[in-house]
């Protein structure tokens, strides 16, 4: 039956058992590979944070869109493109110096597509999704941020499928720089809430 | 279900790893079960409910130690084998032995930009919330064998109502393919004091998403 019977075996374990359901499901016609490769594309090249910090370069230059943000972040959202699966019901979390926000999914992975592209490794794993509502001051100096005592946090746990997006704070002397100078300090771990925007290069 | 998936607030899982965020997959295979996994969908055998209770439901040992796209690839062979589209002897073998049953659903990669861009949302007509915002709220202590949202840490403790969503696909019953039965969906903030004890971080508060049913008047 095979040209190579061997072939499998000379593969890591997970690349031979996805291959094979792959195969299997081919073959029997029920996907197209050329829609699996599509998929693909769309969350490695098309859909990814990068989305997320145009919102928030938008939400620190247009205090009209921001209010909007706050009012109805799904639209708001919505209105620069950014729609679809797994972000469907957005709320946008604002810190300020008194108030941090911090996302996380602890019963599975769940977290907003199409500004933030897919979760990071460590987002889907026991340690953060374990810590996160408990100890997430650990958590924070773990990527490095500490906050000040006095500040508040509030953990965000998304239990159903309304989906977050922090907006960190605008960085000390930004201004007059331009929304897309201001989307490149924006980090995907600060619109998770685990880190802080870049700060702007001094002159 | 108190399942391996139930983890916030558990000790002992260690350090978070951070990672550099350009880092989309760690090795091909992930991105082929990613594809896979969603395209599989189309075929229309579940709802997001019910992969993420194919999910939670893989023995513990096995969870703990996989990956979350290996989490994924168990699931859905799970899945469809559970809709009778595969059997554990052509996983085996690597190859089909029979035709799919719903080929005529698949998804052709010309639909695949609108399906991703069309999602699916969750809020349904339904009935009139009992509580308001500022209500105060205990959770039942709610542990179903099956599908649940209402996480362990969360369970028999009082909170205050912070929002309120309208009605949301009701979990509980969508992931056992028992309808949509819509409930209002809050928000509701804890203090981490009442969550964990008097040790707590006083500077913490937690918020979950509560379907009404997980909740009782304080």
């Amino acid at each position: 039956m095979h040209d190579h019977p061997h072939h499998d075996n000379e593969l890591d374990e997970m690349t031979a058992r996805a291959r094979a359901l792959e195969t299997i499901l081919v073959e029997k016609g029920l996907i197209d590979p050329a829609a699996v490769d599509t998929i693909i594309d769309t969350y490695e090249h098309k859909v990814g944070p990068r989305n997320g910090a145009a919102v928030v370069a938008r939400a620190w230059s247009e205090p009209d869109f921001a209010d909007w943000l706050r009012r109805d972040a799904t639209e708001a959202i919505a209105s620069m493109g950014f729609v679809g699966r797994q972000g469907e019901h957005m709320q946008a979390l604002f810190n300020t110096p008194e108030d941090h926000n911090l996302v996380v999914c602890t019963l599975c992975s769940c977290y907003p597509w199409p500004v933030l592209g897919l979760p990071p490794t460590w987002y889907k794993a026991p340690a953060y999704r374990s810590r996160a509502v408990r100890d997430p001051r650990a958590v924070l100096a773990e990527f490095g941020v500490d906050l000040p005592e006095t500040t508040r946090i509030n953990v965000w746990d998304s239990t159903a499928e309304i989906r977050y997006l922090v907006i960190p704070e605008r960085p000390e002397g930004t201004e007059g720089m331009d929304a897309a100078a201001l989307a490149d300090l924006v980090t995907r771990d600060s619109m998770i809430g685990c880190g802080q925007p870049h700060r702007p290069a001094t002159s | 279900m108190n399942g391996p998936q139930d983890i916030g607030g558990r000790h002992g899982f260690g350090a978070v790893q951070p990672e550099d965020e350009t880092t989309r997959f760690h090795a091909d295979w992930e991105k082929r079960v990613l594809g896979v996994t969603l395209a599989s969908a189309s075929l229309g055998y579940w709802n997001i409910d019910a992969s993420r209770h194919a999910r939670e439901s893989l023995p513990p040992a096995v969870y703990y130690n996989a990956s979350y796209y290996e989490i994924w690839l168990r699931a859905l062979e799970n899945l469809l084998e559970a809709a009778g589209e595969i059997s554990r002897d052509e996983l085996s073998e690597g190859h089909a032995q029979r035709p799919g049953r719903r080929a005529d659903r698949r998804l052709p990669a010309g639909s695949v930009a609108g399906v991703l861009a069309k999602g699916g949302p969750a809020d349904r007509p339904g009935p009139d919330p009992v509580f308001a915002v500022g209500d105060r709220v205990r959770t039942r202590n709610h542990q179903p064998a099956g599908h649940t949202r209402l996480p362990g840490y969360a369970r028999s403790h009082c909170g205050i109502v912070t929002a309120i969503h309208g009605c949301h696909v009701y979990p509980d019953s969508n992931g056992h393919f028992e309808g949509e039965d819509p409930r209002p969906l809050y928000t509701v903030r804890f203090d981490a004091v009442e969550l964990y004890g008097a040790d707590a971080d006083p500077t913490l508060t937690v918020s979950i998403e509560a379907w009404e049913p997980y909740l009782e008047r304080a």
